[in-house]
């Protein structure tokens, strides 16, 4: 998994991540939900916006054993599992089931965030599993 | 009913063609769809093209338009991923409709094979998740469609041998094409001993990535006359733009192609029923299952089963890419979109030669950028439909 710079609109997110605390980001004004963190409210378009914890539970929406790497620097990890998890909350992270065979996953499996892998100071990336 | 017509189609063989750039495709497929029309540069007036990866440019399709010898008043670059093909005609059928232009030269194509290594192809095409929330993970575009797959699969009941089965019947029309890269033939048992790519999909679920290029002209139907030819009719298109990042995909299994389709029906007043043959976007075998049902021309969870029974082939219910598509016709970069319409065309003009179509009157062409994320469905029809 690699590194990146993030952006002002999610560096918090991330932050919070690095210190181990999945969050979601919910609009103050109409309560919705955002798919991921951003400016404005994607329904009301408010910009007062707050990270709030999740509980970190989620399904399985679907998942991919992932046999042919993007680029080198994946290579080694091969074969993997990336998964689409629907968090509780409602928002989807693309993510890795780790700790858990390959043969045991299925769709619509709980699933829950087990741990957080820093991949810079800025950066922790969610880890999901059984 | 759209006032438009395609009045010329050219296009490259399609494969691995070393020593053309980018630039000597596009012009070729141009000057053939010209050549196609009766047309020389000065006639034209409005150009459209896609992005190019091989070779970078600050604005592919006025530098297009240069090489050409093309001094258009109408000239954007379309960047809709593998939608741009069907989104340039329908731009091109907007801009004769107000006369922002009269005659409109649409070209894709690069040499995506020759020009990049198969490494920095593939990691340029990870790229386009999102940088934070996607590329991290490791996911590559056949990664991408795997989780659609597996979605579908989950949903639906879909199997490996009815993905298979897409590849094996897509195989067998290229085979008729001359210009296909991919023409021998392949088994359902081949595909499924294929290595695994991103599971569930396997090599020969993907489309080759080659080079190629193809054009179409678009103009009206008085222009058309004056060429002497009635052209084949644009009766309709719709868009929907769903997402752009898998992430903030609604559904995996229900894609914006329901509300393209729909918006195109209207537009042409037709129906599913009422279509010939489709020629649909297939990156990958799945594709074609959630554009048949999306798109109403089979059943919601029947799709499988209508792959697997042989329905998409030539002189079936419904033939599919009669060119042999995406997947054995090649895919050059994002541009193979181009030959879905272009063979729409020549079917509907009669001269798809040894896979012509008995009596093709609507052709249905659709168009589907990232990942199933932008969808643009247009209805072809012979002059007289």
């Amino acid at each position: 998994m690699t590194p990146f710079e993030p952006g002002p609109d999610t560096a918090a997110w991330w932050q919070r991540l690095r210190a181990g605390e999945l969050t979601v980001q919910h609009c103050c004004d109409c309560a919705a939900v955002q798919p991921y963190p951003r400016s404005g409210c994607a329904v009301c378009m408010s910009e007062s916006l707050e990270l709030r914890p999740a509980s970190g539970k989620a399904t399985v929406y679907s998942f991919t054993v992932v046999w042919r790497a993007p680029s080198a620097d994946f290579a080694p990890d091969v074969p993997y599992v990336l998964a689409l998890c629907e968090l509780e909350e409602g928002p989807r992270l693309l993510t890795r089931l780790v700790g858990m065979p390959r043969a045991a996953v299925k769709v619509g499996m709980p699933v829950r965030l087990v741990r957080c892998e820093p991949v810079s100071n800025e950066v922790a990336l969610p880890l999901f599993g059984a | 009913m759209s006032g438009a017509v395609i009045v010329g189609v050219g296009d490259t063989p399609v494969g691995r063609l070393a020593g053309q750039s980018a630039m000597m495709l596009q012009a070729a497929a141009a000057r053939a769809a010209l050549r196609d029309a009766g047309l020389l540069p000065a006639d034209v007036d409005g150009v459209l093209a896609g992005t190019v990866r091989t070779e970078p440019r600050l604005m592919p399709s006025l530098a297009l338009a240069e090489y050409l010898g093309i001094r258009p008043r109408f000239c954007t670059t379309d960047v809709m991923g593998g939608a741009s093909s069907c989104q340039m005609v329908a731009l091109a059928a907007m801009a004769v409709e107000t006369g922002a232009a009269e005659m409109v030269l649409c070209v894709h194509g690069e040499n995506r094979a020759s020009g990049m290594s198969r490494d920095d192809a593939v990691a340029a095409l990870a790229k386009i998740g999102h940088p934070e929330l996607e590329t991290p993970f490791g996911p590559t575009i056949p990664a991408y469609y795997a989780l659609i797959a597996q979605r579908h699969m989950h949903e639906r009941g879909t199997t490996r041998a009815d993905l298979a089965a897409v590849a094996v019947t897509m195989r067998e029309h290229a085979a008729r094409h001359p210009g296909a890269y991919l023409r021998s033939p392949l088994t359902v048992e081949e595909v499924l001993a294929s290595k695994p790519i991103a599971e569930p999909l396997h090599l020969f679920d993907c489309c080759p990535i080659a080079d190629g290029a193809g054009a179409v002209v678009v103009t009206t139907a008085a222009r058309a006359a004056q060429l002497g030819q009635s052209g084949v009719r644009l009766l309709g298109w719709g868009e929907a733009h769903g997402h752009e990042h898998m992430v903030a995909a609604q559904s995996l299994t229900e894609s914006a192609a329901v509300q393209s389709g729909r918006r195109a029906y209207e537009r042409a007043g037709l129906g599913p029923d009422d279509v010939d043959a489709a020629m649909l976007y297939d990156c990958f075998t799945i594709v074609v299952l959630l554009e048949l049902e999306d798109l109403g021309l089979v059943a919601r969870g029947d799709s499988g089963a209508f792959a697997a029974r042989g329905g998409m082939r030539l002189g079936s219910d419904l033939p599919v890419n009669t060119h042999g598509g995406l997947l054995s016709h090649g895919q050059p970069g994002s541009a193979g979109g181009i030959f879905h319409l272009i063979e729409a065309v020549r079917q509907l003009r009669g001269t798809a030669d040894g896979r012509q179509l008995d009596a093709a009157r609507v052709i249905l062409v659709h168009g589907n950028a990232g990942t199933m994320a932008s969808h643009v469905t247009m209805l072809l029809g012979k002059a007289d439909a």
